[in-house]
């Protein structure tokens, strides 16, 4: 039989992600991609993988996964409780199972998102460059949706070999701030200066209603100088839309190619992987960035995922 | 229109808007597509894609390699370095079969009886129009496409429908489009098309790029199962009129 690992039970929303899909959002395709990169190149150096290897994304509730393989490299980046074959087990090193352990991931104790990677990768076809699930339009990943109780992951290494186990401090995990650095555009002059001054001042919360695509927040209405229809245009990562209610949406991963309401502001990059970790009821604040602080800040975020694999020590 | 100027629109550490109107019109569209060609071209150091829309490219592009400013300055010299002369880029041309009414198109006789026009004259009009894809969007593959004639043009339905099948060809305002998969719509349905708007096994999976013309062409209804069991095992069936 070809090396697999079993989902034996399935958390409520988890996917195989890599860093995304590019080039068809011309075609109205969404990027979609790990929510949280830099988790996702922790998880994947922890089994010496490359940083951006497809990996399955965990929301709140992890899976169980039993291996169907000679032997499986498995780490969990991520605060979550785990069990190995009914035995406490450490997040944040890699752990090799033989045939027929299972790997039990249950709750997360903080933050909302971990990333569960095995060395070698899953030999999953890619679907338009990327293994990447976009679950809304049934894209990617293993058959375009969640995972559920009963699949069976291929995976590319039937034997992972022998050697010794590499972790990561947790204590280097700590919860992300609560403050967002935005660049104010592209349509920042849809709003009165009251209304941009409301973003940088008010606090919100993330409501319900907030998934990979989008995070509708809750707080003080931000004011719309000239209506709030705009003929659509592209969609940034990170995008801070403002619909007719005055509350601002933030576009994520899953995020539609183009939209039609105003965008005061757009989230960096870094800051969006920190949103991956945020939970409904969290507060945010907005802080805005010049275009040079945002670059420095994306190099700094990049030269972290690049340099994780060094930071991965032998336990 | 006469006129556009491209000016750089802030969007994050990793994308920047450049905007050349803010309406739908076509020789606006015409000029987005000739400045998202060049910059395609030019591939600026960084580049990572592009999303062209009615009237504004959206430029993606890797931090790390290249400062906004510098992208943005990329952009604004080929904007300038463009023939402002309309259509010198050719559009690719591709000839759509369709069954008109009947069961694949259920709202025929609606447009008809509002338009006062016969089914038959709703279908030539709609067969003799030179649809252009204005963008992509809403969901893969479903090209937003313009522009209806004005006898045509009619509120979309107060009841959107839960599910539109795929390959639908219908319209709404002074779009038309095709469904690329099944879907909720407000949009008329007027026929169905056996064309796959995606399919991986092609070196493009997506036929219809923005850009494109489209032109539909009636075909016998009865026909349509035959053209679909086509498509299904990979023939386009939209067939390529210009010279390339």
């Amino acid at each position: 039989m070809n090396p697999a690992l079993r989902v034996a039970a399935a958390g409520p929303y988890s996917t195989l992600q890599d860093c995304g899909r590019f080039g068809y959002q011309r075609f109205g395709v969404s990027p979609a991609g790990a929510f949280d990169p830099l988790r996702l190149a922790a998880a994947n150096a922890l089994v010496g993988n490359a940083p951006g290897t497809a990996a399955i994304e965990i929301t709140m509730l992890g899976d169980t996964y039993e291996v169907m393989a000679h032997g499986a490299r498995l780490a969990l980046a991520g605060d979550f409780a785990l069990q190995i074959d009914g035995t406490p087990a450490e997040p944040w090193r890699s752990h090799r199972l033989a045939r027929g352990q299972k790997f039990k991931i249950g709750m997360a104790k903080r933050g909302l998102r971990g990333y569960v990677a095995v060395e070698g990768g899953f030999a999953v076809p890619p679907t338009l460059g990327s293994l990447s699930t976009h679950v809304r339009t049934g894209i990617g990943g293993f058959g375009g949706a969640k995972l559920k109780a009963g699949d069976l992951l291929p995976l590319s290494l039937g034997e992972a070999p022998e050697r010794p186990a590499l972790r990561l401090d947790p204590a280097a995990w700590a919860s992300p701030s609560a403050e967002l650095r935005v660049v104010f555009g592209p349509q920042d002059d849809y709003f009165t200066a009251e209304g941009r001054a409301t973003l940088l001042a008010a606090e919100y919360e993330i409501t319900r209603e907030a998934d990979r695509m989008g995070y509708r927040l809750s707080g003080p209405k931000i004011a719309h100088a000239k209506g709030f229809d705009i003929v659509s245009d592209g969609m940034p990562p990170g995008a801070v839309q403002i619909p007719g209610t005055g509350t601002p949406i933030l576009l994520l991963v899953d995020r539609q190619s183009a939209g039609g309401y105003p965008k005061i502001a757009t989230v960096i990059s870094p800051d969006i992987a920190a949103l991956a970790q945020k939970r409904p009821g969290d507060k945010l604040r907005f802080r805005s960035v010049d275009a040079r602080e945002a670059r420095h800040a994306a190099l700094d975020f990049r030269g972290r995922i690049d340099g994780m694999a060094r930071l991965a020590e032998p336990v | 229109m006469t006129g556009w100027s491209a000016k750089i629109l802030p969007a994050g550490d990793a994308a920047l808007v450049v905007e050349l109107g803010s309406v739908i019109d076509a020789e606006l569209n015409d000029a987005v597509h000739r400045l998202d060609a060049a910059i395609n071209a030019a591939k600026p150091a960084g580049l990572i894609e592009t999303v062209p829309t009615y009237r504004s490219i959206l430029v993606l592009f890797d931090p790390v390699v290249a400062a906004a400013e510098d992208m943005g300055r990329a952009c604004l010299d080929l904007a300038g370095a463009l023939d402002r002369g309309r259509g010198a880029t050719p559009s690719r041309r591709w000839r759509v079969p369709v069954a008109f009414g009947g069961a694949f198109g259920e709202d025929l006789p609606l447009v008809a009886a509002q338009s006062g026009l016969s089914e038959a004259a709703v279908v030539a009009l709609h067969c003799r129009t030179d649809y252009r894809v204005y963008m992509l969007g809403f969901a893969p593959g479903f090209p937003y496409m313009g522009t209806l004639a004005p006898e045509l043009r009619l509120p979309r339905r107060e009841n959107p429908r839960l599910a539109v099948p795929a390959g639908s060809v219908i319209q709404g305002g002074q779009q038309a489009a095709i469904m690329p998969l099944e879907m909720p719509s407000g949009w008329h349905i007027l026929g169905r098309t056996p064309v796959r708007l995606r399919d991986d096994r092609r070196a493009e999976p997506f036929l219809l790029a923005p850009g494109d013309v489209v032109r539909f062409a009636a075909m016998d209804p009865a026909e349509l199962p035959a053209l679909e069991a086509r498509a299904a095992a990979g023939d386009p069936v939209a067939t390529r009129e210009d010279a390339s």
